[in-house]
């Protein structure tokens, strides 16, 4: 048997440590999709899922459950946004219906986008919107008001010790983004 | 042949000798060490009364987060390199670091970064003013311009420290001298070895990260921008997911360190070697799954904060191992007392009550209360200041005659143990009445009720600025006109840098490898 020489020996476990750091970069950005998954899964991080279909759910007329809805403006964003009732009383695996208020208070056309948010986490789970304005990219033009609506029904599986779930939408401004975007696609 | 080396600048520019490179390394930690000093002792001067005195709000800011990025990458980390680079090679009997030419490269990125880095207090908008951490959306949308530089800067560092790590493991891998097997080597090397693992685990998180706040600030990705499908909180679990392991990064150096010590002068084998060996790689591995005990204020479900909680408070069970063999080594040892073993021995005691405070912290439901208080300030100071610094302090006094050849004054050596002791006490020891009682952090200030609390540690931190001085004096006296050292000052020192070599130790040490017994 030879010996290897020692700048071989030195070259070969050079080359596999950095392996491990070129790795652990790309573990880095994994990180992103894993966590949306992990969450998704898990929805602990408060983030509803996509469009729901609701199918003749069992209406448990026995437990009532209070859902509260909050609004936020984003920084730089014109715009009047708001709940038309701030709470309501459903019963879980009714499909309710909410609406939403929202006038651009600016001289021009923008683009907002909003954000939901469910508090606890774990109730995000069982929030299933049939129909919701977050779903898509709102357009109003300078001084245009809309009433935009939300249809959503509460899961009959919904944990006991949740009783109130709290509905948060953070409206941004995604105008220059969009327009961004579109520019650079031309 | 023995001596011969370039002289002038072109010996530092181009040197590959370890013993240079490792000076270079200390040198450079020691004045980022003053830099960040001053910086800590604009936001004492500050909050030495509640209102604003000296500074405005986001000066202020810009103080916390310079401080403690300067302190974190700056002085820490290059001190524990530059130990690494000085005492590696010496104590496996191997005649230069394995990668010389890199070693060259990765210590010379340092002093761009983080010039790099200060210029930014000199910009337009100033330097960073998130905190450390640099949490989106304060480091993306509200960031300062000059946030670019500081991406630049953490890229910059960041390959410093995986080349410096890559090389040390290359070192202890390959060029241990024969009869050097892994259990025979010195504490020091072994968790030198798990940090240098941890570093090149972690950095390219960190760069990955950075690199996203990058192109979120200008490339139009949403990593962190809940606008574009984003979440600021996946900012703070990627961030974490280094910051946890870079917490042991900075300390187990300094573990090791107090292991070669504490033996040396209590003249008695280190307890429970294996079990020391063992207690550090399991730290280590620990370290990558409680990374969200830094976070158990986002919103954690209940499941999440448990296993958090409970990951992390078994991250006390090896550091008890070690805390443990520390003291046992000490048990009827035939102890004196010298700097470097003050300092050691200092080290044992004061990291365990920032260990203590770590395991109240690690408390999710205590947590909500004492998070982002001074609390936390006082926990993580206790673990850096007398664990990691004094670490080192107790390392460069020890190593010190190797070095020089010369011999520090011990009298001197103890004004400064004493008088750092008291100061870094009277500094931080208050901040954890003030954070219990709800301080926050990262605030220029505070409600009336805080002042005593302060001030105390105001005076405190004045005093304990001071003492580096002194130490900058003693360390430069020893070299100017220190006394001669004998070739082991320390009767029960140990390893092959004491037993095989003279003090000082020659340009090139172990040409042909010694023999290891």
């Amino acid at each position: 048997m030879t010996e290897r020489a020692p700048q071989d020996k030195n070259k070969q476990l050079v080359l596999r440590l950095l392996g491990i750091v070129g790795g652990m970069f790309i573990f880095g950005f994994a990180l992103v999709p894993l966590y949306d998954v992990f969450c998704e899964i898990t929805g602990i991080n408060g983030k509803t899922r996509g469009q729901a279909i609701y199918q003749k759910e069992t209406v448990n007329k026995d437990r009532l459950v209070t859902i509260s809805f909050i609004t936020n403006v984003n920084r730089g964003m014109p715009w009047e946004f708001k709940p038309m009732k701030t709470s309501m009383k459903v019963h879980p695996g009714e499909l309710s219906e909410i609406r939403f208020y929202a006038k651009n208070r600016s001289s021009q056309n923008i683009i907002g986008q909003s954000v939901p948010s469910v508090s606890p986490g774990e109730g995000a789970l069982y929030l299933n919107k049939t129909e919701c304005f977050c779903f898509d990219q709102q357009t109003l033009l300078a001084g245009e008001e809309v009433e935009m609506p939300m249809k959503f029904y509460i899961d009959a599986d919904l944990p006991e010790d949740i009783s109130h779930l709290t509905l948060s939408y953070q409206l941004f401004n995604v105008t220059e983004a969009v327009q961004s975007a579109t520019g650079a696609a031309k | 042949m023995a001596d011969h080396h370039p002289t002038g600048i072109k010996r530092w520019l181009f040197t590959t000798n370890h013993k240079d490179i490792g000076s270079m390394y200390l040198w450079f930690s020691f004045i980022m060490f003053l830099i960040g000093g001053a910086m800590a002792m604009v936001i004492r001067a500050e909050l030495y009364q509640p209102g604003l005195q000296f500074v405005d709000p986001n000066f202020f800011n810009q103080m916390t987060t310079m401080h403690g990025l300067i302190m974190v990458f700056g002085a820490v980390m290059p001190s524990m390199v530059g130990l690494a680079n000085w005492l590696i090679p010496m104590q496996i009997g191997a005649p230069d670091m394995a990668l010389p030419r890199m070693n060259n490269w990765s210590f010379w990125i340092l002093p761009f970064a983080f010039t790099l880095l200060l210029l930014s207090l000199f910009m337009e908008g100033g330097a960073p003013n998130f905190g450390w951490t640099f949490y989106a959306p304060l480091s993306t949308t509200y960031g300062p311009p000059s946030t670019d530089f500081f991406i630049l800067g953490v890229h910059m560092m960041g390959i410093s420290s995986i080349m410096g790590a890559i090389n040390v493991i290359v070192t202890v891998f390959n060029m241990r001298a024969p009869g050097m097997t892994l259990m025979k080597m010195p504490l020091f090397v072994w968790t030198w070895v798990i940090t240098a693992f941890l570093l090149i685990m972690v950095m390219p998180v960190l760069a990955g990260v950075v690199t996203m706040m990058l192109t979120d600030r200008h490339f139009g990705t949403s990593f962190f921008d809940a606008a574009g499908g984003g979440d600021p909180v996946l900012f703070q679990h990627i961030f974490w997911f280094f910051g946890h392991p870079e917490v042991y990064i900075m300390i187990l150096p300094a573990f090791g360190v107090a292991s070669e010590i504490i033996p040396a002068f209590a003249r008695k084998k280190l307890f429970g070697y294996a079990s020391m060996v063992y207690a550090t790689a399991s730290i280590a591995l620990l370290s990558f799954i409680v990374w969200a005990h830094h976070m158990f204020t986002v919103g954690m479900p209940v499941a999440g904060e448990l296993f958090f909680m409970i990951a992390t408070m078994l991250i006390a069970v090896p550091t008890g191992v070690k805390v443990f063999n520390w003291v046992a080594t000490m048990w009827k040892g035939s102890m004196t007392f010298e700097t470097p073993m003050l300092f050691a021995i200092a080290f044992v005691i004061l990291f365990t009550i920032g260990g203590f405070s770590g395991v109240m912290l690690a408390m999710a439901p205590v947590d909500f209360q004492y998070h982002d208080t001074y609390f936390v300030v006082a926990h993580f100071h206790y673990v850096l200041f007398p664990g990691a610094i004094f670490g080192t302090t107790a390392a460069v006094y020890y190593w010190l005659p190797k070095w020089t050849g010369k011999m520090y004054n011990e009298k001197m050596g103890k004004i400064h143990f004493w008088w750092s002791m008291i100061a870094v006490n009277l500094t931080f020891f208050p901040m954890h009445f003030s954070g219990l009682a709800g301080m926050p952090r990262r605030i220029p200030d505070y409600n009336m009720m805080f002042a005593e609390f302060n001030q105390l540690a105001s005076i405190g931190a004045f005093a304990l600025g001071l003492s580096q001085l002194f130490f900058l004096y003693i360390v430069i006296q020893t070299i100017r006109s220190g006394k001669k050292s004998e070739d082991k000052p320390w009767d029960g020192a140990t390893g092959l840098e004491w037993e095989q070599l003279p003090c000082p130790a020659p340009y090139h040490t172990f040409d042909t490898p010694p023999k290891v017994k």
